[in-house]
């Protein structure tokens, strides 16, 4: 044999664990190992966490990395109980308890930072691994972007190289995280069947903590002057629209959120009586062009009940109705990125006939307010004879007055409508769909807001139609005797291009807007593909990754060719990729043993093939040594033994040619064949 | 008890290896979880259900790469095992009482380094030891000594943890490993010379008479044995020189089991031969041994002392 090498003695001696002897200790120069885990897993949260605390955790992290440079003595116990003690009491003062699903992160962090203080035994390093990759999953609940996902993918392989650093002694940081790489990418097939064929369940499994979905953004259930203005100005995606018939002009994106029907002079706001199924009128959808629309929408989590559908669905989704305002209503508030289809007639008439108590809602106006408005609503009331003609009124008083599109419109008064009418006539759409509303009220019309969203942007990467929280709209609804509720926007007599184009395009320029809304400017447009891109990127890996629950999940297995998979078919399945995965693993890290150069593995093959005739070659035996014991113990066998041998010694120490490679397999073969014989 | 012997015995095929090298092949490199694992395998539990009752998809991405990574890490533990070739190396002789050290040759014939071996023998403190690709490395499994004779450690438990420390891959070779004990040595004065002692057929030698040349002097040296003719001729502060007579019995010492008091027993008999011998040849005298069944003509150096410690210990076997 080639390389071989005698190595030193004893190197590391320790005390084996037994039942009361001392634990492994952790080497000292694992321990910033250690520190970069801490790090690297607490990182992330920092953003979400009380300034305090991170100061306090980066602090502590901080000290220990200082004793571990002094090689200082770690704190007592004491001292470390004390800032156990006070960390946990900081949480508590903070997020009124320790059970929430923030305060929960909090002290997990508190401890990921603590732990290094009574790092002694490997044991203790092991436990902050394991704390490591508990946080890890912690920082899904923030974000679940691919960033975070490559982030995670990192920190994962840092906590992997930290355990190999831990348990492997001294070698060149390249080499162990090469090492980690290598693990972490062998088991990313496991993952991958895992993911596809692990049986889901849609939680959550329990009650979740009432903090678990603050912060989610999108309509409301009532709209005060202002409130719909900070939703315009975010780029943030309500929800994607992905259409199986041809997408609907622009125009008639008009996606319903809530109707809004109770208004107290300042804010309106959905009244309970109205969506009681009792006591009004079922909601009837008549079809009467035939403009259909097919889609599915991924709806991004809102903490609402409402689903947001076309102007009107004629097919809800599972598990929602269509209550007496045609809002599409499920039983729990959206907390997770979910995806429904409906069917949407664009041509329709809703409920011809009302019951009373919804239009005597949709008369209600508050007592004495709005005088003016009053007054040009009798006037219309008294010189126009059908609703139509007073709901065109009021449209070209809109248009023809001195009215502007803006969204930084100036306060209004008590008297909101007035003013905004009369004096101000600046704003946007729900103050023109309010203003609106209240006029037909008052001149006798029962009439309603409906809030939603309007239009979309078609993402020419995938197909998708994209819908922001800054295309969130109001609009109006009135009824009429024998055609039912009607769609008027007042907003499209202002400002038609915010319908036709949207919103960045009703805007007068100078108006604030995030800057990927806006449509101007020549210089937008290539960063404008790059977004499509990016955002089709993000909206497969919505679709794919994150939007994998129980459903999609059948979705995908039976169109892979399961038919009608339930957990125990999947369970099987993923038992059986699993086994063949772990096999392939094993042939890929068990078959690379060295590669011996073509003779030699000719000649060991013939060397194995003679221990059959019952001649062993000895560790040392050369090949004429062995030719010579050959010829004594079985002269039978000695020509082609010597010849098998000059072959091998030729080829291995001589200047052997490729001939002879071919003869000496040649040998193998010939013994083989012998053997046969002999049996 | 009974049962569980008989269990680990069919299960782990306990006995000695006859074929050198003992190679460790799949069938003799066990693997369990270590308690770390075990812990594991609970964070990944507890984190499947966070990832199910928080609908978090990535969540059940990273615990299911996580779960990868266990079998992954399996796979590499077993492997940081498997194909070891081991061989046993000569263990010095020891005390009773002194750790022995039993020399193990191990070969890795991988292309992968092989990290963080643990070997041990029984429950004695483990050694570790890291062997490069295709190299050979030698290690020194210490083992506590308790009695004289030959001593049989019995097999060796070679372990590894590598790389995560989530599983235990372990196996036991058991080559032919042997080390000489000799009693422990019990320090008392020597005995003073008694020529009636010498055992019979021994030659008489009185080696105060015959003159047989001169060597340099040693410390221990008697000052009647100075050659000092030799050093009043000598003008260049040369170092002293002694006479130096053949065998004669006044130097040389016979330790003889009938020196040992008899009511003690054998062991303390020969741990008091033993504590002689030592003394004896840290004098730098020449000594025989006399012990029933085996008797040790005088000589020195540390050939005869083993040779003489040898006798004792595996003396009565």
């Amino acid at each position: 044999m080639a390389t071989s090498r005698l190595r030193s003695f004893v190197q590391r001696r320790r005390a084996r664990p037994q039942k009361d002897a001392p634990p492994v200790l952790l080497e000292h120069a694992a321990v910033p190992w250690l520190l970069c885990a801490a790090l690297a897993t607490t990182l992330p949260h920092v953003g979400h966490l009380s300034w305090w605390l991170s100061l306090f955790c980066g602090a502590v992290i901080l000290a220990r990395a200082w004793l571990w440079w002094k090689n200082g003595r770690l704190p007592s116990r004491w001292l470390l109980f004390l800032l156990v003690i006070l960390g946990t009491a900081g949480i508590v003062l903070n997020y009124r308890t320790l059970f929430g699903r923030d305060a929960g992160v909090a002290l997990l962090v508190l401890f990921m930072a603590l732990k290094p203080m009574e790092m002694k035994a490997r044991r203790d390093g092991l436990v902050l691994i394991m704390l490591g990759f508990f946080l890890l999953l912690t920082h899904y609940f923030h974000s679940q972007s691919i960033p975070t996902g490559m982030w995670l993918l990192a920190s994962a392989t840092l906590l992997t190289a930290t355990l190999i650093r831990m348990h492997g002694g001294d070698q060149p940081i390249r080499h162990i995280f090469r090492y980690a790489a290598v693990l972490i990418a062998q088991s990313v097939p496991f993952m991958l069947i895992f993911f596809l064929l692990f049986p889901r369940v849609q939680g959550p499994l329990w009650g979740i903590p009432q903090d678990a979905h603050a912060g989610l953004t999108g309509l409301s259930d009532n709209m005060s002057p202002g409130s719909l203005n900070d939703l315009i100005q975010s780029g943030a995606i309500a929800f994607r629209a992905q259409f199986a018939s041809p997408i609907p002009d622009r125009a008639r994106l008009y996606w319903r959120g809530p109707v809004l029907d109770s208004y107290d002079g300042q804010t309106w706001r959905t009244n309970p009586l109205s969506r009681s199924r009792s006591t009004n009128k079922a909601a009837t959808v008549e079809t009467t062009g035939n403009t259909v629309a097919d889609y599915t929408i991924t709806l991004e989590p809102h903490n609402q009940r409402w689903l947001l559908a076309l102007d009107l669905p004629i097919t809800l989704p599972k598990d929602s109705g269509l209550w007496p305002t045609f809002e599409t209503l499920v039983r729990e508030p959206v907390r997770y990125r979910t995806r429904y289809t409906f069917r949407s007639s664009l041509d329709y008439a809703a409920n011809r006939e009302e019951s009373q108590q919804m239009l005597q809602q949709a008369l209600q106006l508050p007592g004495r307010l709005n005088p003016r408005t009053r007054g040009l609503a009798s006037d219309w009331r008294r010189t126009l004879t059908t609703p139509e003609q007073i709901s065109i009124a009021a449209l070209r008083f809109f248009r023809e007055e001195e009215f502007f599109y803006t969204l930084q419109p100036p306060l209004l008064g008590q008297n909101a409508i007035d003013d905004f009418l009369f004096d101000t006539r600046r704003g946007f759409c729900e103050h023109y769909a309010s203003a609106y509303v209240v006029l037909m009220r008052a001149a006798g019309i029962p009439a309603r807001v409906v809030t939603g969203y309007q239009g979309g942007e078609v993402n020419p990467v995938d197909g998708y139609l994209t819908v922001r929280q800054s295309d969130a709209h109001a609009w109006a609804e009135i009824w009429i005797q024998g055609r039912g509720w009607i769609r008027v926007d007042p907003t499209a007599a202002v400002a038609p291009s915010r319908i036709e184009r949207g919103i960045g395009a009703a805007l007068p320029a100078g108006d604030p807007l995030p800057a990927l809304i806006r449509i101007d400017g020549e210089w937008l447009s290539g960063l404008q593909q790059l977004r499509y891109r990016w955002e089709a990127v993000n909206n497969a890996w919505n679709q794919w990754i994150l939007g994998y629950n129980p459903e999609r999940q059948r979705e995908v297995l039976s169109r892979l060719g399961m038919d009608n998979p339930d957990w125990r078919a999947m369970i099987s399945t993923m038992a059986v990729l699993a086994a063949i995965a772990l096999s392939l693993v094993t042939c890929l890290a068990l078959v690379r043993r060295t590669k011996l150069p073509q003779e030699q593995q000719a000649w060991l093959r013939f060397c194995g093939r003679l221990e059959r005739f019952g001649i062993r070659r000895l560790p040392w035996e050369g090949p004429f040594d062995l030719t010579s014991r050959v010829a004594h113990e079985r002269p039978e066998l000695e020509q082609l033994v010597r010849e098998a041998a000059e072959h091998y010694a030729d080829l291995r120490y001589g200047i052997g040619q490729s001939k002879q490679l071919q003869a000496l397999k040649n040998c193998v073969k010939q013994l083989a064949s012998r053997r046969r014989k002999q049996v | 008890m009974r049962l569980r012997e008989r269990l680990e015995q069919w299960l782990f095929r306990f006995g000695r290896d006859e074929r050198l090298p003992v190679v460790l092949t799949q069938r003799r490199v066990f693997i369990l979880p270590t308690r770390a694992g075990l812990l594991y395998g609970i964070v990944l539990c507890v984190m499947q259900v966070g990832a199910i009752n928080y609908n978090l998809s990535l969540g059940h991405a990273l615990v299911f790469l996580l779960a990868g990574l266990g079998f992954v890490a399996m796979v590499h533990t077993f492997r940081n095992l498997l194909g070891l070739r081991v061989m046993p190396g000569k263990a010095d002789p020891v005390f009773a009482g002194e750790d022995a050290f039993f020399v193990i040759h191990v070969e890795n014939t991988l292309r992968q380094p092989r990290r963080a071996l643990e070997l041990a023998i029984a429950n004695n403190s483990e050694v570790s030891l890291d062997i490069p690709p295709d190299e050979h490395a030698s290690v020194a499994i210490p083992f506590a000594t308790t009695r004289r004779g030959r001593l049989d450690p019995g097999r060796i438990t070679l372990a590894s943890r590598y790389p995560l420390g989530l599983f235990r891959a372990w196996s036991y070779p058991h080559p032919p490993l042997s080390c000489l004990v000799f009693p422990k040595p019990l320090e008392t004065p020597l005995p003073l010379p008694s020529p009636g002692l010498k055992p019979a057929g021994s030659r008489g030698l009185s080696g105060q008479e015959d003159f047989s040349g001169l060597r340099e002097r040693q410390p221990n040296d008697s000052p009647r044995h100075i050659a000092w003719k030799a050093v009043a001729h000598d003008i260049e502060h040369r170092p002293l020189l002694v006479k130096q007579f053949d065998g004669g019995a006044a130097e040389e010492l016979w330790l003889d089991w009938k020196m040992t008091p008899s009511a003690s027993d054998t062991e303390t008999r020969l741990s008091l031969l033993a504590g002689w011998i030592v003394a004896a040849e840290r004098e730098h005298r020449r000594y025989g041994l006399n012990i029933p069944g085996r008797i040790v003509a005088p000589d020195a150096g540390p050939a005869h002392r083993n040779t003489c410690l040898e006798a004792l210990a595996l003396h009565g076997n």
